[in-house]
Order: structure tokens, then C-alpha cells, then sequence
């Protein structure tokens, strides 16, 4: 492998790993603030997929951007009002398997509404002109997911560090019932958590999908679940952690795609995670938590 | 006074394993003009396997894990590649033919069944050693992951003199008559029914409850848990195997991870908890599946035809009784109660109350399970 | 002091959660047939110490023995070293970690603060599963029912139990719906079935009003005599301590503060100070 190739490689592995880490974050987000495996992540970064398509079909790229971040926001914000708040007070399960649910319909609802057939992901010109950088040759994407992905982590940071609704959301995901007690809101805290969330999700997709050229039904699924352990591979509940989880996997993906081993590089993120589980289980920034006995 | 009631009980089940030995004689007396019916039964006898070994975990272990699809798909194919009948073979393996070691290896469908399930419960034994250790939330990402890994490994081409890659394997002998179905399942939820009423299911019932607890009762934590994990892989394993035996043909793509949607909505539909509601879910899901079928066919009204009728709009529907159960029946049919006879009779005797109660008020809906 | 025969032994114990010394240098004994109370204001670090007995928590630093076997030992490791805090200056000392259920089966048993029954099994199972750790089965005789015998006497025993506690005519009740009372001494008796001789009750009198306490001093003795038990607690109400203590170890901010027979303590112008200076409510 010339070396020209291999940063060739390297390019595409941080690219992907950007859109993983859009997404990863969003998980890491809501597991921080509920303890909950947002199992339908993942499909919402799907259909912002579908979004797009049906937002490009009549409008030009730069209104059609907002408006399908908007309803993927909105999906998010809403699933979280309907299939997650009402089981505030359920166990910790009967949550998991609302979430799942989700997902599931999310799945057969795309699949009932758009077939199961992939759809063509509409091109942004702009996204798609190629750059030459000495031998490397990219498409514009390829260049802007990683930093774009670095300034919207470095905002996201600020939003939560900064700002009052940042303050909110740090104090639910440290104790649930006394941020209540304090005053905070806990629903609308909640809601906005998704609802940036499903906004990073939104871009990750777009980014993502313009690569890819196609959406399906279960696009979301397995992606989901690969951010899901970057998140726990980053210490879930910590967004550095997310980001660097997203890279890495998307980089040791890229790897075994170029060295032939392509059929093992969805399983070598399980592997990961097992490796992870068993060294450090509270990964690379979590933080230890001890029950209370 | 006890005893009569229960003898009763008794008599009262009898009946009833007599009527269903009844009509599954009826059935397979005329196979082929029942081969619809039968179907359903089966698959829903086999599932009902999978779905009991899923809410010993679940719900008597208070572990939940995903993994079903992935652990049946070992059982079905360990069935399938050990019990297609070696003159078959080259006709299945047609594309990469079949690996040397297994070209002449049949074995006796009982043995094939048992082996199925070890592997899937070695396996589990594996996976189980980092993931039971952590929370278990951890166990069923982990799980899933497993399951499309395993599905990966199928589909790779590097093991299609194995599984015969993506064109999976078929020329699976089946069921001689729907008696075996249902022993097979019988004997399985009998197993697994007698461990949870044993010391080991009540330990398992004691993690469930407070581990910090069942730990001070001298329990070791992870033992029990893999044990469970352990012993619910393989009765799923098995169920797969059973799974590839009806279904004569199986591929990488039988075992999605919606397989293991379906189960769960078993389970989470039965109640959580419950072994009969398992066994109630898994009978009313498989059918009603059935039933709905009508929803993925044109509908035509007085020449108009219904635009929202076509093809996936009975998954739609389906997702959304899975989202109203565990919205607004959590405990499900049964909740974590078992099925006895004289809570069905209570409940039918409270019936015309209930009704009344409901037209003059429209109160909530109680959580509708048959109380003892 | 005494020549009785020492059951359980805690060295120098430290426990430190990040920068915040929860137990620090506690150093105590209970022997054989005594019934001993650690006292101390809320906060003192009483329970983290039960904690450490039990191996809920591994210590920071120091060692626990229980009838001569080191069961618990550790000292400050990696990132610890640095932020150690404890006065004590630690030693090298081979590090031992029994799991709870270990410890158990060496014949600790123990309540918890705020009660843990297994909630939705009935008092009958609740004691049952206390049985099962020593009960000679394995998961194939136990689901063929080949370990009948054995089942059959764990039941005996369960059932034995419950009757010697007064428990046996609740015994198909669901634990969670019994009352206050009959929790703690549900639980009490959860931790005898598992046939201990070390005791730990972790504040059984909370939430009980004078004659229950009263009822309880007198258990507590019975117990003790009916199955050769020594006893450790932590309890809150003064009235139980002094009557019922052989020794009392009292504890405040981590440390302890003063050791003695019930007179001596009572009399202890730092005990006095420790407990006026917190709250005046020593009840709570």
C-alpha cells in the first residue's frame, strides 16, 4: 500500500468517524440525562435520511437542509413526549423495550411508506465536488465532516458548560430527583437533550447518507448500534468520549475495509466493545459510579 | 375442602390436554387440508420455546438480552448442517460444495437438537463473562451485537463450504407429525418450568429482586447470572434447531434481529413474568400475524379501493400493538401471574361487573391479567 | 479486656471514595458471644464500615479477620497512592477481597439500613433463599427434583425458622406488603437461615416506637443465646444500646472516637460533644 493510499484511507476513516460521532453523541446524550439506550437513535437518523430526499425532491439544497433538520428534530423531540415520559416512573425494562419499539415502528413504518427498496440520496453539488490535495483526491464531504463535527462538539461543549439550560441538563443526568427539587424543569430539560440530539443526528445523516448515496429502511440500524458502543467506548455520558469513540471505530472500520476484511468489520465494533467491557468497563471517560448500599 | 378444589384443578386440566391431544389428532388426521392450520401451530409451539427461555432471563433473571435471533441461527444451522441428508448435500452445496469434515456426518435429529443448544449455550458461557459482570443494559447491546455478528459470520463467504454462504441451506427433514412439535416444545417449557420452581429459579428470583441482597444470602452474582444466560441460550438454540426443521429451509436473513422483535413482543404481550403468558403470546402473536394478513392486501370497498392496504402495513399495525402494550399494559396479559383455574373462573364470575363498571364510568382500563 | 475468643477483627480500616475519607483508621474487635454497638452521629461512616465487613466495599487500606482468617486487606494502589488521605500511614499488605457472598458463606451475615427484602417473593421464599447456598444440589438435580430430600429439608428448616420467629402465619404473604415492623424482623430472620455466627444488624430499631425497641432488646438477646450468635450493630437509639451492649465503639467523621462499656460512654464528655454538635435529635 503506497503511502499516498494510506492517507487516502485515513482520510475516509475520519470522515466516517465524524458521523459516527454526530451520532454517538446524541446517545450519549440521552443516556446521560435518562439511563436509557435511545434504541430508536438510530432510526431517526434513518428517516432525516428520507427527510432529505423528500425535502430535495421540491426545494433547493439550502432550504431544504433547515427544514429536514427541523422535522427530524421534531420526530425526536416528539417520540421522546409520547413513548418515554408517560413510563417516567417504569422500570428501567419496560423503557428499553418502549425504545425498542420505536424502532420498530420507525422500521416498518419506512418500509410500509417508502418499500424496502433503497432510495437514491439526492446530490448536494456542492458536497460533492472533488478536492485534490497532492495525490489525495476527496469529495468536498469527506474534508468538511470531520471539521464540522470538531465545531459542532466544541458548541455543543459550550451550550453545556455556559449556558442555563446547560447547567439544567448537567444537574438531571447527576441526580434525576433533586434537580426536580431544585426547580429545574425536568421535561423540558428532557425534550431539549432530544432535540439537540436528533439535531446532530440530522447533520451526521446528512453528511453520512451524501457518501453513501442510498437509504433504506434499516440503514439506521446497525450505524445505531455502532455509535451506540463508540458511546461506551468513550465512557457513556461523556461527549470527548463519544467524539473519540466515533473516530476510532470509523478509522479501525476503514482499516479492515482496506486490508480485504470487509466482512468482519461491522463485528469488529462488538469486538471492540467486549475488549473495552473487559478492561475498563466505565471506558475511556467514564466515570466510576457506586450504588448506594 | 383444599383438596377437592384441587383435585378438581386437576381434572379441569386434564380435560383440557385431552381436547387440545384432541384436535391436534383432528388436524393431523387430514395434514394436507389443514397444512395452514398446522403451520400456524407449530410455529407458534416453537416460538412459545424461544419466548419462555427469553422471560427466564428476562423476567425471572432480570436480565435482558437480545440476543435470541443470534442463538437460534446457531441452533438452525448446527440442526441443518448435521441432518440434511448426505446424498442431499451436493445439491444444496451446489455453488462452493462442501467442506471434507462434513460431507459424511449425519446425526440422528434428537442428538443434532441437543447439539444445537450446547453450542448456542457455549457460546452464551462465552459472551457472558465480560457483559454479566456490568449493568444490564450493557448485556443487551452486546447481545444484539452478537446476534448480526453471528449473522455476518453465516453470510461470509469464507464459510460457505459450511453454511453455504448467502444461499443458505435447504432440504432440512421435518417434523413427522405436530405431536412432535409440540412434545418437543412441551418437554422444553416442562424443563424450564421445573427450574424456576426449584432453588436455583428461586435464586434466580432473588437476583432479580436486590442482588446487594441476594448477595448477602451467599449468592454469587455472576454465577447465577450465567447459569441463567447459560440455560436460556440453550433452550433458544434448540428452539432454533426446531425453527430450521420447520421451516426446511433456512438463510442468514431468517435470523434479523426482528425475529427477535417478534419474541419479545411475545414475551412483553404474555407479561413478563409469566410462563403461560409466554405460552398465551407466542399462540395469540403467530396467529394474529396470520389474521392480519388481509392488512398487506389491496382492500376495495364498493369499487374504492382503501389506500392505506398494501404491502407492510400489517408490520405498522403490529409495531403499534407492541407500542400500546408497553404504553398502556405494561404487565400484559398476564402480568407475572401463571395461569390457574380459578382465576380464570374468578375472572369470568367478575366479568359482568366489570362490564357494568366500565359503561357507567369509563374508568381506565385495569391491567387486565386473571388474578388469583 | 476480655479472653474471650476474638470473631472479627478490623485493622487500621480506611476507606476512601475519591478525596473524602469515609472510615479512617478504624481499628476494633468483637468476640465471641458479645454483643457490640459502633454508635456515631448520621454521616459518621458507620454503615461504610459494615460495608467493609461485608465486602460490599473493598478498604482503601487496612485488614478485616474474621475468627483468625484474613477475609479483607488492601492497601492504596495506582492513582489511590497519590490521593490517599488516611492517617494512617500505610504498609505493605497483601491484598484479599472476598466477594459478599463469600463472606456469607464464612458465616457473616446482615440487615441492611434501609430494608432489602426480595419484595414480591413471599416471606416463605424470602428465608428459602437463604438456604440455597449451602444446600448439596447442582441445577440438574434440582430441576429433575432428584435433590427431593434436600429440598424437603431446607423447607423444614425455613419453616422452623419462620415459627421461631413468629412469622409463620404470614408465610404465603408477599414481603412487600408487610408492615414496618415485621420487615426488619422478616429480615432478621432471612439472615439467620443462612446459618451465620456473626451477626451484623445495621440499625434494626429504625422506625420503631418505644415498645417495638423494647420488644427488639429482648430479641436481640434471644437470638443471640438461641443460636450462639455474636453481634455487631449500628443503631441510633440510645435506650437499645446501653441496655443491650457489651461494649460500644463510637465513630464521627471517620474516626473513632471513644470505646468502652455502656457507662463509660455515656459519661465520655467527646461522645457527648460528638452527638450535641451534630444534632440534637440523636433518635433520628
Amino acid at each position: 500500500m503506497s503511502f499516498t493510499t494510506f492517507l487516502q484511507q485515513c482520510l475516509t476513516g475520519i470522515s466516517l468517524g465524524g458521523a459516527y460521532a454526530l451520532i454517538a453523541i446524541g446517545y450519549t446524550l440521552v443516556y446521560g440525562i435518562l439511563r436509557l439506550i435511545n434504541f430508536a437513535h438510530g432510526d431517526i437518523f434513518m428517516m432525516a435520511g428520507y427527510f432529505m430526499i423528500f425535502a430535495m425532491a421540491s426545494l433547493p439544497w439550502f432550504l431544504a437542509i433547515p427544514v429536514t433538520l427541523l422535522v427530524t428534530v421534531l420526530l425526536g423531540v416528539s417520540i421522546e413526549r409520547v413513548a418515554y415520559r408517560p413510563l417516567r416512573s417504569a422500570p428501567r425494562m419496560s423503557v428499553m423495550i418502549s425504545a425498542i419499539g420505536v424502532s420498530y415502528l420507525l422500521q416498518n413504518l419506512a418500509t410500509y411508506l417508502f418499500t424496502a427498496l433503497p432510495k437514491g440520496y439526492p446530490e448536494i453539488p456542492f458536497l460533492k465536488r472533488i478536492f485534490q490535495i497532492g495525490g489525495l483526491s476527496a469529495s468536498f464531504v469527506t474534508f468538511l465532516t470531520p471539521v464540522l463535527t470538531l465545531v459542532l462538539v466544541y458548541l455543543l461543549i459550550l451550550l453545556i458548560n455556559h449556558t442555563k439550560i446547560g447547567m439544567a441538563m448537567r444537574a438531571v443526568s447527576k441526580d434525576y430527583e433533586t434537580a426536580s427539587l431544585m426547580g429545574i424543569k425536568i421535561n423540558k430539560t428532557i425534550s431539549f437533550t432530544f432535540a439537540v440530539g436528533s439535531l446532530l443526528a440530522g447533520i451526521g445523516s446528512i453528511l453520512y447518507f451524501t457518501d453513501r448515496m442510498t437509504v433504506f429502511p434499516f440503514s439506521g440500524s446497525l450505524p445505531g448500534l455502532k455509535c451506540f458502543v463508540a458511546a461506551v467506548f468513550g465512557g457513556i455520558g461523556s461527549i470527548p468520549g463519544a467524539v473519540i469513540g466515533g473516530f476510532i471505530l470509523g478509522l479501525g472500520e476503514t482499516a479492515l475495509v482496506a486490508m480485504g476484511q470487509s466482512t468482519f468489520s461491522d463485528a469488529f465494533t462488538f469486538i471492540l466493545l467486549i475488549v473495552m467491557l473487559l478492561i475498563r468497563p466505565t471506558g475511556l471517560f467514564g466515570e466510576k459510579t457506586t450504588d448506594k448500599v | 375442602m383444599k383438596n377437592i378444589t384441587k383435585s378438581k384443578n386437576n381434572l379441569y386440566s386434564l380435560g383440557a390436554l385431552v381436547l387440545l391431544l384432541g384436535f391436534l389428532a383432528f388436524l393431523q388426521s387430514d395434514t394436507a387440508g389443514y397444512s395452514y392450520q398446522i403451520s400456524i401451530l407449530e410455529r407458534s409451539a416453537i416460538y412459545a420455546v424461544v419466548a419462555v427461555s427469553m422471560n427466564l432471563l428476562t423476567g425471572f433473571t432480570g436480565l435482558f438480552s437480545l440476543g435470541q435471533a443470534g442463538f437460534m441461527a446457531i441452533g438452525a444451522y448446527i440442526v441443518a448442517i448435521f441432518t440434511i441428508p448426505v446424498e442431499a448435500r451436493a445439491s444444496v452445496y451446489y455453488v462452493s460444495g462442501i467442506s471434507p469434515v462434513l460431507a459424511n456426518i449425519q446425526l440422528p435429529i434428537p442428538v443434532a437438537l441437543l447439539l444445537g443448544g450446547l453450542a448456542s449455550a457455549a457460546l452464551a458461557a462465552l459472551i457472558g463473562i465480560p457483559v454479566l459482570r456490568l449493568k444490564s443494559d450493557y448485556l443487551a447491546i452486546a447481545t444484539l451485537g452478537f446476534s448480526e455478528i453471528i449473522r455476518a459470520f453465516i453470510a461470509a463467504p469464507m464459510f460457505d463450504t459450511i453454511t453455504n454462504g448467502s444461499y443458505g441451506l435447504k432440504n432440512i427433514p421435518g417434523f413427522s407429525s405436530i405431536f412432535t412439535v409440540f412434545g418437543l416444545a412441551a418437554l422444553c417449557i416442562v424443563l424450564m418450568v421445573l427450574l424456576i420452581h426449584s432453588s436455583y429459579g428461586r435464586a434466580f428470583k432473588a437476583i432479580r429482586e436486590d442482588e446487594i441482597a441476594a448477595q448477602s444470602m451467599g449468592l454469587n452474582l455472576f454465577r447465577y447470572k450465567e447459569l441463567s444466560f447459560v440455560i436460556s441460550s440453550f433452550f433458544t438454540g434448540v428452539g432454533g434447531g426446531m425453527l430450521a426443521m420447520f421451516m426446511r429451509s433456512i438463510d442468514s436473513k431468517t435470523f434479523q434481529v426482528s425475529l427477535t422483535y417478534d419474541i419479545l413482543l411475545i414475551v412483553v404481550l404474555g407479561g413478563i413474568g409469566s410462563v403461560t403468558g409466554s405460552v398465551l403470546g407466542a399462540f395469540l402473536v403467530t396467529s394474529g400475524r396470520e389474521l392480519l394478513r388481509f392488512f398487506d392486501d389491496p382492500l376495495v370497498i364498493g369499487g374504492v379501493s382503501i389506500p392505506l392496504f398494501r404491502s407492510g402495513f400489517r408490520m405498522v399495525i403490529f409495531s403499534i400493538l407492541l407500542m400500546v402494550v408497553v404504553l398502556f399494559y405494561r404487565r400484559g396479559i398476564m402480568g407475572d401471574k401463571e395461569f390457574s383455574w380459578d382465576g380464570l373462573f374468578g375472572l369470568i364470575r367478575r366479568l359482568p361487573d366489570r362490564l357494568k363498571k366500565r359503561k357507567t364510568s369509563s374508568a381506565a382500563p385495569g391491567e387486565g391479567g386473571l388474578k388469583q | 479486656m476480655t479472653d474471650k475468643k476474638n470473631i472479627l477483627h478490623m485493622d487500621q480500616i480506611t476507606m476512601q471514595f475519591g478525596g473524602v475519607v469515609a472510615v479512617n483508621g478504624l481499628t476494633l474487635d468483637v468476640n465471641e458471644h458479645e454483643i457490640v454497638a459502633l454508635i456515631g452521629p448520621n454521616g459518621a461512616g458507620k454503615t461504610t464500615a459494615f460495608n467493609c465487613v461485608t465486602g460490599i466495599y473493598q478498604p482503601t487500606y487496612g485488614s478485616v479477620s474474621f475468627q483468625g482468617e484474613v477475609i479483607l486487606a488492601d492497601t492504596p494502589q495506582g492513582k489511590m497512592r497519590r490521593l490517599y488521605a488516611g492517617d494512617v500511614t500505610p504498609a505493605s499488605l497483601t491484598p484479599v477481597h472476598k466477594t459478599p457472598d463469600q463472606v456469607t458463606k464464612l458465616g457473616i451475615a446482615r440487615t441492611f439500613q434501609n430494608i432489602r427484602l426480595f419484595g414480591n417473593l413471599t416471606v416463605f421464599d424470602n428465608v428459602l433463599i437463604a438456604k440455597h447456598m449451602r444446600a448439596k444440589q447442582n441445577v440438574f438435580s434440582a430441576t429433575l427434583r432428584l435433590n427431593h430430600k434436600e429440598e424437603q429439608r431446607m423447607r423444614d428448616e425455613s419453616m422452623e425458622l419462620l415459627q421461631m420467629q413468629g412469622l409463620a402465619h404470614l408465610k404465603d404473604e408477599i414481603a412487600s406488603s408487610l408492615p414496618y415492623g415485621l420487615q426488619r424482623r422478616l429480615e432478621i430472620a432471612r439472615a439467620l437461615a443462612t446459618n451465620p455466627s456473626l451477626l451484623l444488624l445495621d440499625e434494626p430499631a429504625a422506625g420503631m416506637n418505644p415498645q417495638e425497641t423494647q420488644e427488639l432488646t429482648d430479641f436481640i438477646r434471644q437470638i443471640r443465646d438461641d443460636y450462639h450468635l455474636t453481634i455487631f450493630m449500628i443503631e441510633h437509639h440510645m435506650d437499645l444500646v446501653m441496655q443491650i451492649s457489651d461494649r460500644i465503639y463510637v465513630l464521627d467523621f471517620g474516626k473513632l472516637i471513644a470505646q468502652g462499656v455502656p457507662d463509660e460512654i455515656q459519661n465520655n464528655p467527646k461522645v457527648i460533644e460528638a452527638y450535641l454538635g451534630v444534632s440534637d435529635n440523636v433518635d433520628d
